[in-house]
């Protein structure tokens, strides 16, 4: 009984312990991130943000998870009841789930599996289903166009971005997360982190990050000024919360994954005195935290995307570059042998 | 005692079975497409517990993330008379019971006369390249594009003719839609978007 209890319980006990700990610090690190992308909207347009809550606002997204807890959920008549609750839960669920295999410090992620990229690109492929069923359930015309338009612009951006992950993977001959971010590490610092060598395919995978996660300029899924509220109109309170919750986490976690692929993870800019004496996780939040600063730049200046214009960025712009991009990065590594191995 | 493994394995095969049943036993077709979802899912976990990782997370990106999703955007959009789809059940309960008798039949044959490969036994003991050595990732790939490279191009290459022929069945080029001209959009400079004009008061243009 006392082997069972250290050989089968106590790794689990482990396992869960470090899974708590990681979603309070994340959901912490995701309220103010919050705040910081209202902070930053409104510094663009000259306002002052929410600033009532808390010393300059700094409480405001835990004001506002009181008002939606606290608030009735109502759910449509005609709704099909069950898939209408889970459709939030999902989102909510499996963005949370992506951060199972992140490494935010050397030998710091819950499960350092082997296929840690494929895990959080299926992930994300999975996320889709949030949208599709809660349009449906809805049992409502509007939310159910809004479903089938964001579905389409979730797959269609996914498309490039697993493009854009087989070019980096090419130049790190590794699925593993930790073993991609070791591949950035080397004598030139920072410039040899792979938004330099691979800088088009940061671009293109910064531009299909904010299409995949419905941010502005492509959130035609929301649209909430000509479209009405896209395929969360039915919903309120905490299943709406869900779904906005799900929402940031996606974000934060295309956030680490362009830190973990492009800007070299927890690794310092040079390996030299002042910059690694800061630990590998400082370094790690430093770099999403400039990476979310990215995409809340782009909600505040640029304008929405119209939908055509969107479709056709993601497959008659995006596919044939990315597909160009993977041969000739395929033909550079092979004929220079800079292949890894 | 029962190991960890053990119990993922049983969780997994009974949620696997328990939902690929509700597939059929479902009244609403969405239903029936999500309870789907959950078999593959299961069917993953079930490759993650033997150790295949690789093929468990393409089974859920293309399976999970791409099959499925164009299997629900159809059953969604079908207008289903739920009532009417009940009546029909007994008129087409001989024929659907017949096509099940005979593919039952035919499963149990075939089982029936499974023979295991000679070297399999020795395989799977000591597999080539050593399981301790490479990610399972880098072992497909091994074979995948040496020994099996023409198959695997071949595969590509009937997709292929299949995405084409798809695109080129449905796709109706009508005649008087006005279309939209991207480069000749960007082309469009002030010179020749612009015109001033001064109007004289009550004339017009």
């Amino acid at each position: 009984m006392v082997d069972f209890f250290w050989q089968t319980l106590w790794p689990i006990i482990i396992i869960l312990a470090q899974s708590v700990l990681l979603l309070v610090a994340l959901l912490i690190f995701i309220a103010y991130i919050l705040l910081a992308d209202r902070k930053i909207w409104a510094a663009v347009q000259m306002r002052r943000g929410p600033n009532v809550v808390g010393p300059f606002g700094l409480l405001q997204s835990f004001a506002d998870l009181l008002k939606f807890v606290l608030k009735e959920p109502i759910i449509p008549a005609g709704a099909n009841k069950g898939v209408f609750l889970l459709a939030p839960l999902v989102t909510c669920v499996l963005a949370l789930a992506a951060w199972a295999v992140i490494p935010v410090h050397p030998g710091w992620s819950i499960a350092e599996i082997n296929v840690g990229i494929l895990y959080i690109f299926a992930i994300s492929s999975l996320m889709v289903y949030g949208v599709i069923m809660a349009g449906w359930a809805s049992n409502s015309k509007y939310p159910f166009l809004a479903a089938l338009r964001s579905a389409a612009q979730m797959v269609s951006y996914e498309v490039s971005i697993g493009f854009v992950i087989i070019t980096v993977l090419l130049c790190a001959g590794s699925l593993n997360l930790t073993k991609i971010v070791e591949a950035q590490n080397g004598p030139w610092g920072m410039f040899q982190w792979y938004w330099l060598p691979l800088l088009p395919m940061f671009v293109v995978f910064y531009i299909s990050a904010l299409a995949e996660t419905n941010r502005p300029p492509f959130d035609l899924v929301e649209a909430e000024s000509e479209l009405v509220a896209g395929f969360m109109v039915e919903y309120s309170s905490t299943p709406y919360l869900l779904f906005m919750l799900g929402e940031y986490v996606a974000i934060v976690t295309m956030c680490a994954m362009g830190t973990i692929l492009f800007l070299g993870g927890w690794l310092p800019p040079f390996d030299v005195a002042p910059f690694n004496w800061l630990p590998g996780i400082v370094w790690f939040v430093i770099k999403v935290c400039f990476m979310f600063f990215l995409f809340a730049m782009a909600k505040a200046i640029v304008p929405r995307y119209r939908y055509d214009q969107l479709m056709r960025l993601g497959w008659k712009v995006f596919l044939p570059l990315s597909l160009v991009m993977v041969v000739a990065v395929a033909a550079v590594l092979h004929f220079t042998g800079w292949a890894p191995k | 005692m029962m190991t960890v493994p053990a119990f993922f394995f049983y969780l997994f095969s009974a949620i696997a079975v328990a939902s690929a049943f509700m597939v059929i036993a479902g009244r609403n077709p969405v239903h029936s497409v999500l309870w789907l979802i959950l078999t593959f899912v299961n069917a993953a976990g079930l490759f993650l517990l033997v150790g295949a990782e690789f093929l468990a997370m393409i089974l859920v990106v293309v399976y999970v993330g791409a099959v499925a999703v164009l299997f629900l955007f159809v059953v969604m959009m079908l207008d289903v008379d739920f009532a009417e789809l009940r009546e029909g059940f007994l008129q087409y309960l001989p024929i659907g019971a017949l096509v099940g008798f005979v593919f039952l039949v035919e499963l149990v044959l075939v089982v029936g006369t499974w023979v295991v490969g000679p070297g399999i036994a020795s395989a799977i003991k000591a597999p080539i390249p050593n399981a301790a050595q490479v990610t399972n990732t880098e072992a497909i790939g091994r074979v995948l594009y040496t020994t099996y490279v023409h198959y695997f191009q071949i595969a590509g290459l009937v997709l292929l003719v299949a995405m084409i022929g798809a695109i080129v069945l449905t796709l109706h080029h009508r005649v008087n839609v006005k279309r939209q001209s991207i480069s000749s959009q960007n082309a469009r400079t002030r010179d020749t978007a612009i015109e001033v004009v001064k109007v004289k008061t009550g004339e017009g243009i």
